[in-house]
């Protein structure tokens, strides 16, 4: 089975260097599901050139699927047939329609079977595909990452849970040592296909140690792939992606989004693990983020334009290895760079991201690359502080302002 | 004396005390399978369980293939021991020799379907799954012609076609990987186990009790092997663990204490223990083994255990001279023709060091390979693709 995948964030750049493909390995011969049409659509947002340029086609011998065509496929997603769900249910989607696809999935975490997932992702799964392939597990993350990671070796695609992101810092030593490194130090004779996925984020007033953001923790760790996901397209597309991907990839989501309703098409599609978004395009300034963040800077892109700004809008989705490409072409156009993210200030994802614009394209900025974290403290109970700790709309506003003067 | 071919298999009464063929140099391994029955050197100690019978069938042609592969893996680890002195092998180097039996007995009670996965004390489990000593020493020289070329080194030996999965250097991380390679057997309906090894050291790290847990609930057909060598690098034994009787440490895991150094031994409690992972969940072996070298090469051996205790265990207890005084005390070999033996495996092994120090130190563009599996085979530099290249087929 092969896929058509275009990347809906580059649509500004038409060249078409830098093809890549995720091609799905069907490791398996299910009878009655040989070909699937598979189509890849384009972000639903403010999107509103065509895509047609960025089709990748597989080359080699494996069948091309005729029908998928990028172009169509942006109609699709607008107009045409499309169910309205909620986030955790295109998650739960995506992976349903994996666990089909393929007998090798299976799902591990605490209370992801009988309880139907402490989000309700995995709900309904237990009863579908049995105790065997949704696993209850006990409170004990180190070993269940590690089981699912000894799993991957021989071939099975675990997609293990976390209760909460941050509850993965005591898998760390699996996720950093085994998950990450395995492929390499056994030069290449073991695939670690697992996707470990779980909610982080500040949440309402859950507390310090449950709304830890561990993407920062988790970004050098050679060998992973991570990624997280938005909006409910972008979280399905993404979770298929990683499912079939032959690397450990780390879905983040976050506690606050579950409940985002939209529109998604009705076909197969899987969205670019290694692109970027593109959710607002425009000429006076770049803005990156990721996650949660996204919604408080379009909620500060409405004022903006009020103001008479434009700014571009990139939900960068993948956190290790950045798109630099969609990044790139973006800065090229508009000189300006302002990164609003949800992670800590010191050591998080903007701060890698910063020296990595800058390291790659200087010569196209204007201004400093200005980068709008959370601050460095564990996040307080009390709500009002809580909200302090976050990027806010205002301070997205007053951020863009002083950059574009 | 070995047997000539022509008689071997003619008659099963046939006795091994009759042969008087003399054989060639070339001919050492007797192909001679008529059973013989040896008893273990101790009884099995258990916990919740049956103990198997002390009454071990062997037969000359394994005693001879023990005694040989015994031998290999001891002259490897101590052409290792050189090799490292002499700088070629660089970092951490732990050696095996005097826990050769473990690794024997258990390749000898089953196939390359059921997996192992052990420690850091890895070159001689990777022998016994049919890895060639040209491959190990030249992973231990960082060479490309190595079983993970060149890029995992002595702690990270894989052989994924003989189901061996490494070869790691955390401390009881390969417990829950271990238990995860038996649920994957459980999951794909498989009938085969998964050896999971680890030594007195790890068998305090809390992981090995979580995964254990999970094995139990969840019906794994693990088996958990601990090499109890009695020092954590320089800790001993009791000076760790509260209780050192490490097969009873399961609770309500059944477990099974052997003599670790009793080739024999060791084959007949892992047949057992696999019998009963297949049909009744996990089990833990304690063998009670011996490392003659320290923890590694780094680590003297001598400071927190007495020399004679090591030359002790070494003559009354070293597995290699228990199966030569078997196959002797048989007529299966003359001492000579052991003697023989040794000289031959001591020439294969210097020829294999010698092929290794020729062989080619990996490329600076590896440094890049095998970080991530994409389709096409394209290599990402850097996490920020800053040079990607797509080679399409």
């Amino acid at each position: 089975m092969s896929a058509i995948i275009h990347g809906a964030g580059a649509a500004t750049a038409l060249s078409t260097f830098n093809f890549k493909t995720l091609v799905a390995p069907c490791r398996t011969n299910i009878p009655g599901r040989s070909k699937r049409c598979i189509v890849a659509a384009g972000s639903d947002d403010d999107a509103s050139k065509s895509f047609g340029s960025s089709i990748l086609t597989v080359r080699h011998s494996q069948k091309l699927i005729a029908n998928a065509v990028a172009t169509k496929a942006d109609m699709s997603a607008t107009t045409g047939t499309g169910h309205e769900l909620l986030l955790f249910e295109a998650l739960q989607e995506g992976l349903e329609e994996e666990m089909d696809r393929d007998p090798h999935v299976c799902v591990m975490g605490e209370d992801v079977g009988h309880y139907g997932g402490s989000y309700k992702v995995t709900k309904g799964l237990a009863d579908k595909f049995g105790d065997l392939r949704v696993l209850d597990t006990p409170i004990c993350e180190n070993a269940f990452t590690g089981m699912g990671i000894g799993a991957a070796m021989t071939g099975l695609r675990p997609v293990i849970e976390g209760m909460n992101m941050g509850f993965l810092l005591l898998a760390f030593n699996q996720i950093s040592n085994n998950c990450g490194m395995l492929h390499y130090t056994s030069g290449g004779q073991f695939t670690i296909p697992v996707v470990i996925r779980g909610p982080g984020g500040v949440g309402r007033q859950l507390g310090a140690e449950h709304s830890q953001r561990l993407e920062s923790y988790f970004q050098s760790i050679p060998g992973i792939q991570m990624v997280a996901c938005s909006t409910p397209y972008n979280a399905k597309g993404l979770m298929k992606a990683a499912i079939r991907s032959e690397n450990p990839v780390i879905l983040f989501e976050h506690v606050l989004l579950y409940n985002l309703k939209e529109k998604i098409p009705d076909e197969e599609y899987i969205c670019n693990l290694e692109e970027a978004e593109m959710v607002r395009p425009g000429e006076h300034i770049t803005i990156l983020t990721y996650s949660r963040m996204r919604y408080h800077v379009m909620q500060a892109a409405k004022t903006l334009v009020n103001k008479g700004y434009d700014p571009e809008v990139i939900d960068i989705r993948s956190l290790k290895p950045f798109d630099l490409y969609t990044i790139g072409n973006s800065v090229k156009k508009t000189h300006r760079v302002l990164i609003v993210e949800e992670c800590m200030r010191t050591g998080g994802i903007g701060a890698s991201l910063t020296a990595a614009i800058n390291e790659n394209f200087h010569d196209y900025l204007d201004a400093p690359v200005m980068c709008l974290s959370s601050q460095d403290v564990p996040t307080p109970y009390a709500g009002t502080l809580e909200e302090w700790t976050v990027v806010q709309p205002a301070q997205i506003v007053t951020a863009v302002e002083q950059l574009c003067q | 004396m070995a047997l000539s071919r022509l008689s071997s298999r003619s008659t099963t009464l046939f006795q091994p005390l009759a042969a008087a063929f003399p054989t060639t140099l070339r001919r050492h391994i007797s192909t001679d399978t008529t059973p013989i029955t040896v008893e273990t050197s101790l009884p099995f100690t258990s916990h919740l369980v049956e103990p198997p019978s002390r009454a071990v069938e062997t037969s000359s042609s394994e005693l001879l293939s023990f005694f040989r592969d015994m031998a290999l893996m001891r002259r490897m680890e101590i052409a290792a021991d050189s090799l490292y002195k002499a700088k070629l092998i660089r970092g951490f180097c732990h050696l095996y020799d005097g826990q050769e039996a473990v690794a024997i007995g258990m390749e000898a009670a089953i196939t390359r379907r059921d997996a192992i996965i052990t420690s850091y004390r890895d070159h001689c489990t990777f022998l016994g799954r049919g890895g060639g000593i040209f491959e190990a020493f030249s992973e231990l020289m960082g060479r490309t012609t190595g079983c993970s070329k060149g890029k995992g080194g002595s702690m990270h030996f894989y052989k994924k076609d003989a189901s061996f999965y490494g070869g790691h250097g955390i401390v009881g991380a390969q417990a829950p990987l271990g238990c995860g390679l038996a649920f994957a057997q459980k999951y794909s309906k498989e009938e085969a186990v998964t050896f999971t090894l680890y030594g007195d050291g790890a068998a305090n790290q809390g992981q090995l009790f979580e995964a254990l847990n999970i094995a139990a609930l969840w019906d794994l057909p693990a088996v958990l092997v601990c090499e109890n060598n009695h020092y954590g690098m320089g800790t001993a034994e009791w000076r760790s663990a509260k209780s050192p009787a490490y097969f009873k440490r399961g609770d309500y895991v059944p477990g099974l204490k052997v003599d670790g150094m009793d080739a024999l031994a060791v084959k007949q409690a892992c047949k057992f223990a696999k019998e009963h992972a297949l049909k009744n969940g996990p089990i833990i072996l304690e063998m009670d083994t011996y490392r003659y070298h320290g923890h590694s090469m780094s680590d003297p051996g001598s400071t927190y255990r007495t020399r004679d205790e090591i030359s002790g265990v070494r003559q009354v207890r070293d597995p290699i001279d228990r199966v030569r005084k078997l196959i002797i005390s048989h007529d299966i070999a003359t001492e000579k023709e052991l003697k023989d033996m040794e000289k031959e495996v001591r020439k294969e092994v210097d020829a294999a060091v010698a092929q290794a120090k020729e062989s080619p130190i990996p490329e600076p563009s590896d440094l890049f390979t095998n970080i991530y599996v994409k389709g096409f085979g394209s290599e990402s530099f850097g996490a920020d693709r800053k040079e990607l290249r797509a080679t399409l087929p």
